[in-house]
């Protein structure tokens, strides 16, 4: 098997397993509790949140572990619009929305979020709040300037992706969010880095956004786990009731296995960073040539010149006229090779997903579609036969269909 | 279930990789598919499951487990069936062909006052056009279903459906349209087997489907009420009240809609009389729907057009061919002349009359024992 959809999840790293064990086992204490074995599970935790926390320059206390990047996403959304709502003192914005903006304020994100966060919009939408959707340019790209114009007097959240999950383009991010703040400090700046988180290099994020939303298992940690990053002193309601874990913000027994090996890959890949960046590029330049060869294909995303420095290491979205995405998927797996025609929670469907339509692909390309992600855990050879595979299935499928 | 497997046509292709071909299994999650893919395992295809994917985003809160051949529970019991029998297993969007030769063309007909019958249509267009096409470019040889169906090939080179081993099960009438190329290429297991056989296989080889429920209505629209159905379709402009008249023109009461009504309908009309009355022609040209006797649904000459042949390549301007007739799914059949109508329209004038041939299904023939399709058209009067 060779498995080059690491956009999807990841092989879960020795260390992140080995740091789980304990706490699946002897060590199986309520972090909540009083006693020595409650104590260990509680050291866990702390130690992870950390090694969660070091990732980005930010404090401990500013972690608080979820479910996993689609609960941090709606969290950070819908508890940003009930801080906003109620204000501290129980009315509701429309008691006190003056004639000018929409009374249940103003969201800017962009047109190629996760579904995670495009749903949780329209769930907002749905209440009440208006949502800008920015389009972003035929690479993937949303700027600075395209966010300071759609502010309102109303807005209350600006929410743009660390990096996209199925063309890699990575987004100016903190640029967009200094530039928010230089404009209107009470913005919240959120962003949603499950792709990047431990992808790509950025421990300065906690300096410049608000909310920052990460999945363990896209680093090589456990599923079921991920974390929001809420700066000190930032207004955001609960999303899940009950128990005083997480500071009182997220209730719930804590997953402390999942927790533990969460940090423990964090701390892992952040030390790693430089290695895996190097190692996945040249993986990644080395198919995405071998891809090119083939004729009628399309690139997605970040590349000017051949420099893919502003797309995600590991990642390569192409489009190939003549075939469909979900056949060739069929053909590659019957070939050993897992590969996605786009995000894994959109797969099965032959529309062309909203982030190629956002970018200008035509229905028929992006019904084309591939996404390959590649970790450093991968090899030349494993490359280079998906290659050659793929040309195949090209030809092949092409033939059938007098391409 | 050793003894089972020995029953079926195909069984030396095992160990011998060489000859090994490769089946797609249209899976519905249902007992008579899943045996279909067991059988083809068992008889030494290599065999990929697959479900289509053919329902619509709903609204999250309705979404629901119930029947349907083709919804989430579906997905759910196919994958686990294909778990059991040790296949790869996908599900592949056909959504966009559904909606287009499926649903756009059954509440198109239904505006027009006809009868449409989608699982026609669904054969036809989506499973041997779309499905095939697609089970083709993955490298697979044949295109495999669970209809109680089989295909022969006749002394004058062609293949044709023949009805299955159980005349109970009898599901040929839907699978008039295939083309020659089409069934060359698709293989009928189930057509040699008793439904009673099937849930016995299934059972054997330890199938979690084996005591499911049959579906009966048509599958997008599980209540089977077509009219709200067609109502909530996009762009649909959907027929207003009209006029229930009698035979001869006269004013009964209004109806709420064409749509609501068809050929031979008894209930449901709102209509108090002092004998039983039923639809016997619905006018979409002047929404006119008339109510009659028992008597007025009989009809012995039934046309049809948008003809397909199969078991013969068709018929001469003057041929006369004796066949047996189905005017509905679950028609018996009446034995009859078939001739040409002229046009690319071929009529049926049957031994005796038939009731409510209603325009929009299908009008199958077979040789006159009824075993063999020759082919068939849709209904025009």
């Amino acid at each position: 098997m060779i498995y080059l959809d690491n956009a999807a999840t990841t092989q879960i790293e020795e260390t992140a397993f080995n740091a789980m064990l304990p706490f699946l086992k002897g060590e199986y204490g309520n972090a909540s509790a009083v006693y020595e074995l409650a104590r260990n599970s509680k050291r866990a935790v702390f130690n992870a949140r950390k090694q969660c926390a070091t990732l980005i320059g930010a404090a401990p206390n500013e972690i608080l572990f979820t479910s996993g990047g689609t609960e941090s996403n709606n969290w950070a959304l819908i508890g940003a619009y009930e801080a906003l709502s109620k204000r501290g003192d129980g009315s509701s914005v429309s008691e006190k929305a003056d004639t000018s903006g929409n009374a249940n304020g103003h969201i800017i994100t962009t047109a190629i979020e996760h579904h995670a966060i495009l749903r949780t919009a329209e769930y907002l939408e749905s209440l009440g709040v208006s949502v800008t959707y920015l389009k972003p340019d035929s690479e993937g790209f949303i700027n600075a300037s395209q966010v300071i114009e759609a502010i309102r007097e109303d807005t209350f959240l600006v929410s743009v992706m660390t990096a996209n999950n199925e063309i890699g383009t990575i987004e100016p991010v903190c640029e967009i969010a200094d530039a928010v703040h230089s404009v209107r400090k009470d913005i919240l700046v959120h962003t949603d880095a499950v792709q990047a988180y431990g992808q790509i290099c950025f421990d300065a994020f906690a300096k410049h956004v608000d909310l920052l939303s990460a999945s363990s298992h896209k680093l090589g940690g456990p599923k079921g786990v991920g974390m929001l990053y809420v700066r000190d002193g930032i207004r955001l309601a609960p999303f899940i009731r009950g128990g005083m874990q997480e500071s009182g913000r997220r209730a719930g027994t804590e997953n402390v296995a999942g927790i533990a090996g969460f940090g423990a890959a964090a701390e892992v890949s952040f030390a790693g960073i430089d290695a895996k960046i190097g190692r996945e590029t040249e993986l990644r330049d080395r198919l995405l040539a071998k891809i090119c060869d083939i004729t009628g294909v399309i690139i997605n995303g970040p590349y000017e010149k051949g420099d893919f420095s502003k797309r995600l290491p590991g990642n390569i979205s192409v489009c190939i006229k003549g075939i469909e995405g979900e056949t060739a998927l069929i053909m590659l797996d019957r070939e050993g090779i897992c590969a996605s025609s786009g995000s894994a929670c959109t797969s099965g469907a032959r529309e062309p997903s909203h982030v190629l339509k956002a970018i200008g692909r035509a229905d028929d390309e992006a019904k084309g579609s591939l996404r390959f992600t590649l970790s450093h855990h991968n090899t030349e050879e494993e490359v280079d036969r998906a290659a050659a595979v793929l040309s195949e299935i090209v030809s092949k499928l092409r033939a059938r269909n007098r391409f | 279930m050793v003894s089972y497997i020995c029953m079926s046509r195909i069984g030396n292709l095992c160990g011998n990789k060489e000859m090994k071909k490769t089946v797609v299994v249209g899976m519905s999650g249902g007992v008579d598919s899943s045996v279909c893919a067991y059988l083809l395992k068992e008889q030494g295809y290599d065999v990929i499951g697959v479900t289509m994917q053919i329902w619509r985003p709903e609204n999250a809160c309705d979404v629901s487990y119930n029947g349907g051949c083709c919804g989430l529970s579906a997905v759910d019991d196919a994958r686990r069936v294909a778990d059991v029998i040790g296949i790869p297993y996908y599900v592949m969007d056909f959504r966009e062909e559904f909606q287009k030769y499926v649903i756009d063309n059954f509440t198109s007909q239904y505006v027009k006052g006809r009868t449409p019958n989608p699982c026609i249509e669904c054969n036809r267009h989506v499973k041997w056009e779309a499905l095939l096409q697609k089970a083709r470019d993955i490298g697979a040889d044949y295109l495999a279903t669970g209809h109680y169906a089989r295909i022969t090939k006749l002394e004058n080179g062609r293949y044709t459906i023949s009805a299955s081993k159980t005349a109970a099960k009898d599901q040929t009438y839907a699978l008039y349209a295939l083309t020659q190329d089409q069934l060359s290429h698709t293989l009928l297991p189930i057509g040699e087997y008793e439904k009673t056989d099937v849930r016995k296989i299934a059972e054997e080889a330890g199938l979690p489907v084996a005591h499911k429920k049959d579906s009966q209505e048509i599958c997008f629209v599980p209540d089977g009420d077509y009219a709200s159905f067609i109502e909530k379709e996009d762009g649909v402009v959907v027929p207003g009240p009209g006029d229930f008249v009698t035979p001869d023109g006269t004013f009964i009461a209004k109806h709420k809609g064409i749509t609501h009504y068809t050929v031979g309908q008894r209930r449901g009309l709102g209509v108090a009389a002092g004998e039983r009355i039923y639809v016997t022609n619905i006018d979409p040209a002047t929404d006119r729907v008339t109510l009659g006797a028992d008597e007025d649904l009989f009809t012995s000459v039934v046309i049809a057009d948008d003809v397909c042949w199969m078991g013969i390549e068709g018929i001469a301007p003057d041929e006369k061919v004796r066949v047996k007739a189905k005017i509905r799914y679950n028609h018996g059949g009446e034995t009859g002349v078939l001739e040409s109508a002229g046009e690319g329209k071929v009529k049926v004038s049957f031994d005796k009359p038939v009731r409510a041939a209603a325009p929009g299904q299908a009008l199958v023939y077979y040789d006159e024992t009824g075993t063999y399709i020759y082919g068939g058209g849709t209904i025009v009067q």
